[in-house]
């Protein structure tokens, strides 16, 4: 910012001035510790003992650091009475997201070239068409989904819940694409249109080298979503194919006369593990992606 | 006619003006290029079609038809209907949608807000403040809705925590309350959701312009009337965007409720969402489920479709000028 540019926050007398900030920070510090109260709870009473936690609140420090339900929880903890660990679900969910992310970004930057640089008639009324399925909630699709998946032979599996994903994705993966490349000056593509490119050669040799922000915010966008995704994951697996929320909440919602809390925290950390660290690595690039393009059309 | 030029291709030529111009007749590989959009739109449409609106088509077909544990085709009319209706599960769902969805969008689009304007006073660590309130965006609400369920439980939570520190007097039992297990559930949602609102509403604040408040500030207009009367009118399509996604939110929500109360105590806080879903896997009443499913539908178009047109008022409005 210049010197020249007006600042709202520097009028007004001095002394009131900093009493404001003053409130300001006092405040924003409290709203940072009820946010991050919930991840040093879960960090602190997955090495507390279950002794220890018994005898107070979860909220307190560990007396002692005790990793024993780290490695509880990944190789012999249980979900609903399979004693395996947490494992085979957290690779469950890693063979589920990578190839459904892969996949519905390559299709949503197919559709959005094609949407926008070059419309045919029709295409908005497709473009509106496909964005519907963005605010359906998905209880509307259950049960035909359960059909499909089962005429398909692919209930239980990885690859219906990555089929799944990919279509369920289609409207915002669409809309996220489409809203970057229409930013994109058509100039660019008439050009190269004149000068004999077809479709897939200016997709390939102008629209991609210009979509990293965008594919960027659709890689995370999916990813956590197809990561975090319940309801479809505890509807159409069972037993070891779960992914990894179907399993946290078979693990943490089972009724049982001594609730392991720190085995389940460990269980909690590693669920959010692989999206918190892609928010904290690339968070950046998807907001930045996000405020440009989403909120518009 | 068709001729062939001097490089041998078949095509015609064509008056322009004085000249006269070869055009090339297009071959099949060109014809096929012109509909390259079209082709590569149509597997697009057909999933939207098919797994989208054939597969609502089909669950509203199924509310019509006497479904208990398969699938039936017989046609019983509005039966599922009236039993949805007369079902104190769903009845208890339908309200809680109304007491949750306001308070969560009212709440968090206020808590959004509020924290929007912090976030505007040229402060310290800005990028450092802003990645604590949004990271519960990125992560599920399995995950968080757990972790709640244990820090406002009374027996592991606050009010332990209290009694530990000596404080016996310290109540707070919302969560197995019947009466109050609601507002456990619109906070949980708030302090997920209301992050995410912030930073959208940040670089709403951050692209008003910077001389209306210029001049509003030499009128000696003090600085909450300034956000009162210029900045938060400015960016009231955000403010408008905001309420269609924290809406839809509410409707869709499910695994919130579920790992932080499982609908309960009893089925205080069960959701629309939640009711389809166990009553349609855990009972085995298809016809039931689809009409609660096709009743979430009618709640989705109840505010999407004055959504629509308003947007389209709106363009209409903005080409006329």
């Amino acid at each position: 910012m210049s010197d020249e540019t007006f600042d709202h926050t520097k009028v007004g007398k001095s002394k009131n001035r900093v009493f404001i900030r003053l409130v300001v920070y006092t405040i924003l510090i409290a709203f940072v510790i009820l946010y991050l109260l919930p991840i040093i709870v879960v960090v602190l009473t997955s090495v507390r003992s279950l002794d220890e936690i018994y005898n107070g609140s979860l909220i307190a420090f560990p007396a002692k650091i005790d990793f024993s339900a780290w490695t509880k929880v990944w190789s012999t903890g249980c979900v609903g009475g399979n004693c395996k660990g947490i494992a085979p679900y957290f690779y469950n969910s890693l063979e589920l997201v990578i190839p459904a992310t892969i996949i519905s970004t390559a299709i949503g930057a197919i559709n959005g070239y094609a949407l926008t640089k070059w419309k045919f008639r029709g295409s908005e009324f497709v473009f509106a068409f496909i964005l519907f399925g963005v605010f359906l909630p998905n209880q509307l699709v259950l049960l035909p989904w359960a059909w499909t998946l089962g005429k398909l032979g692919i209930a239980n599996s990885t690859i219906g819940l990555v089929t799944l994903h990919c279509v369920c994705g289609l409207g915002f993966v669409t809309l996220f694409c489409r809203n970057y490349f229409l930013s994109i000056p058509d100039t660019l593509i008439k050009a190269a249109r004149i000068d004999g490119a077809g479709f897939w050669t200016i997709f390939r040799r102008i629209i991609l080298p210009l979509s990293p922000p965008i594919l960027v915010v659709v890689v995370i966008w999916q990813f956590t979503h197809i990561w975090n995704e319940y309801l479809f994951a505890t509807t159409f697996t069972s037993g070891y194919n779960k992914p990894i929320t179907a399993a946290l909440m078979a693990m943490t919602a089972s009724q049982t006369e001594l609730r392991e809390y720190n085995v389940e925290s460990a269980a909690v950390i590693i669920a959010a593990l692989p999206t918190l660290l892609i928010y904290f690595f690339a968070g950046r690039f998807f907001m930045r992606g996000l405020t440009a393009g989403s909120i518009k059309g | 006619m068709d001729f062939k030029n001097n490089t041998g291709r078949l095509g015609s030529y064509e008056r322009m003006g004085e000249r006269e111009v070869f055009r090339p007749k297009p071959s099949l590989k060109d014809i096929l290029q012109s509909y390259m959009p079209q082709f590569v739109m149509a597997p697009s449409v057909f999933a939207a079609l098919f797994f989208t609106y054939g597969f609502v088509l089909y669950t509203f077909y199924l509310s019509f038809t006497k479904s208990s544990m398969f699938p039936s085709h017989d046609l019983v009319g509005l039966v599922s209907y009236s039993k949805l209706w007369a079902n104190f599960r769903w009845k208890i769902s339908f309200n809680n949608f109304f007491i949750f969805g306001f308070l969560y969008v009212v709440f968090t689009t206020f808590v959004g807000l509020f924290l929007a304007i912090l976030m505007d006073q040229r402060i310290r660590a800005e990028s450092f403040f802003r990645s604590i309130l949004l990271y519960p965006m990125a992560i599920s609400f399995v995950v968080t809705g757990t972790v709640w369920r244990w820090l406002l439980n009374p027996q592991t939570g606050f009010e332990r925590m209290a009694h530990d520190w000596g404080w016996l007097g310290f109540h707070f039992d919302w969560i197995v309350k019947q009466d109050l297990a609601i507002y456990t559930v619109v906070f949980a949602g708030v302090w997920q959701a209301s992050g995410f609102v912030m930073v959208l509403f940040l670089a709403g604040l951050r692209s008003v312009d910077s001389n209306l408040i210029k001049a509003a500030q030499i009128d000696g207009a003090p600085i909450w009337m300034i956000y009162w009367r210029i900045i938060i009118p400015s960016i009231s399509p955000i403010v408008l965007a905001v309420l269609v996604i924290l809406i839809q939110n509410a409707l869709k929500t499910f695994e919130l409720v579920e790992a932080l109360t499982s609908g309960g105590p009893g089925v205080a806080t069960s959701m629309p969402a939640i009711f389809v879903f166990d009553v349609m896997y855990g009972r085995g009443q298809l016809g039931q489920g689809a009409a609660g499913a096709v009743m979430m539908l009618v709640l989705l178009l109840a505010f999407l479709v004055p959504y629509y047109f308003y947007l389209r008022f709106l363009k209409a409005k903005g080409s006329e000028q």
